[in-house]
């Protein structure tokens, strides 16, 4: 049974003389003109405190849309810098901000678009450690783009007992749901346990189209100020899927785990682990499927073929990639390479490459079981031969 | 019985780009079964070593999550449509 809550009342009873000023007024007159905001909703709204955790691609519309409806307090945390991979889809920040911490250029953005509200930055790295930060907000919102902080959310979300609007992208398709209302399901009802580091491909590796976090984190935007001011049906207990290319969006029921070990009945976590260590990533090391797989690097490979030796090079990019920049090599993507493999002599001696180096090490490891003994993988991917070898190829 | 299955987007590489597939099947069992007959690919993505759905994988029969149903002998009927949602995260590296 999911009960329909917006926002605890302690928040609106905390500042009883809130009031709007007359430029308030008139800033949010077509929230005050509907019924369905109204005076109360606009003051619900202003008494809130909304922490927004990524200020990237979905952080960007979510942090816009809030400060714009007036939500009175908005806590940013992101520790990335700018850079221009991020200007495809990141809209809160422009071309000046480049090299900027993301945090000062949101805060300021929002700051312009809405002075009379309170902007919180952290500029930090969430974790277990300074997860309490979540603590002074009502509603929670997981902008983030990677699993070990989900899981942090999630779990942080359900011991303190917030609400956590919970958006997720990938390529075209999009996620989104509410998580952590106490009869509501959590994120670990529905995914118990994360994929192993490499399985499931990033936005830098598997690409996102621009408009997709617009789109999931304004409907992220939408259902905080519908929990805010208790108006509507959230979406707790359903899952939203969006696919931006189909242009259609499908609803599946999610439902929470009486088993649950963070949100259940009987909880067996109960407090916050270290999630890096939960989601199969040590350190700093960067994740890859395939280990003691045999390496050459750029400089290497290119003293040898400098030399003239006869190397066949294998490129396990998509045609897309390889219209970007190539190695002039043998193309057979990743996904195609059980089905071609006869297309390989495995008398010659071969190095495959991809853009960073881990697809083409998943790509070694299988030509190793099917019997190729000379066989190496360019490390760092074609990646680390612009930096090495020739500044002249582009990265992407 | 006719059904059709969805295929998520990180996992439409390894199902020939397709974004759904129909089979015939009468258990969500025997439609996964039949999905990676046709795309061995498609097997290690959903199934870990001993069989078992990966855990970051769920099934959907129309809207329902087979683990409040029957799991995977749930029945599935003419027409039905079976949705693998696997878990995404979006952005970074890790």
């Amino acid at each position: 049974m999911v009960t329909k809550v917006g926002v605890p009342e302690a928040s609106a009873k905390a500042n009883p003389a809130a009031t709007l000023s007359k430029e308030e007024v008139m800033r949010y007159s077509r929230h005050l003109i509907m019924p369905e905001v109204g005076m109360d909703g606009q003051l619900k709204l202003k008494a809130a405190k909304v922490l927004c955790i990524g200020t990237g691609g979905l952080g960007a519309p979510l942090g816009l849309y809030l400060a714009a409806a007036g939500v009175g307090r908005i806590g940013l945390v992101d520790f990335d810098v700018v850079d221009s991979t991020n200007l495809q889809r990141q809209v809160l920040f422009g071309t000046s901000d480049v090299g900027r911490p993301k945090i000062t250029a949101a805060a300021d953005r929002l700051r312009n678009l809405n002075p009379d509200i309170q902007i919180d930055t952290f500029e930090t790295h969430l974790s277990s450690e300074n997860a309490l930060i979540l603590k002074d907000y009502d509603i929670v919102v997981d902008g983030t783009d990677n699993f070990p902080t989900r899981y942090l959310v999630n779990d942080a979300c359900v011991i303190l007992g917030k609400p956590n609007v919970y958006g997720s992208i990938f390529r075209f398709e999009g996620q989104i749901t509410i998580f952590g209302y106490p009869d509501g399901p959590c994120y670990r009802c529905l995914y118990p346990e994360p994929p192993p580091p490499g399985l499931v491909p990033s936005c830098a590796e598997g690409g996102v189209l621009g408009v997709l976090p617009g789109i999931v984190g304004t409907i992220q935007a939408a259902e905080t100020l519908k929990l805010i001011i208790g108006k509507g049906d959230p979406l707790v207990g359903r899952l939203l899927l969006f696919d931006a290319l189909a242009m259609k969006f499908r609803e599946l029921k999610l439902r929470k785990n009486p088993d649950c070990p963070v949100c259940g009945t009987h909880p067996t976590q109960t407090k916050l682990i270290d999630y890096a260590e939960f989601c199969g990533i040590r350190g700093e090391e960067a994740p890859v499927a395939a280990t003691n797989v045999p390496e050459i690097t750029p400089r290497e490979l290119k003293t040898r073929l400098d030399r003239g030796d006869d190397l066949y090079i294998l490129d396990v990019r998509e045609p897309h990639e390889y219209q970007i920049c190539n190695l002039n090599g043998h193309l057979i993507p990743l996904g195609e390479l059980s089905r071609r493999v006869h297309e390989l002599d495995s008398s010659r001696e071969i190095v495959a490459h991809c853009r960073s180096g881990k697809r083409s090490a998943d790509a070694v490891q299988f030509l190793q079981k099917a019997g190729f003994r000379k066989i190496w993988n360019l490390k760092g991917g074609i990646l680390a031969w612009s930096d090495e070898v020739d500044p002249a190829v582009p990265k992407y | 019985m006719a059904v059709k299955v969805i295929i998520p987007t990180p996992l439409r590489v390894y199902a020939g780009k397709q974004e759904s597939v129909e089979v015939q099947a009468k258990t969500v069992a025997e439609a996964l079964a039949a999905l990676t007959g046709t795309f061995g690919d498609l097997k290690k993505h959903l199934f870990s070593d001993d069989g078992r759905l990966r855990s970051f994988v769920n099934v959907y029969v129309n809207d329902e999550d087979i683990r409040y149903l029957q799991k995977d002998q749930t029945q599935v009927r003419e027409g039905d449509t079976i949705s693998i949602v696997p878990s995404i995260a979006g952005g970074s590296r890790i």
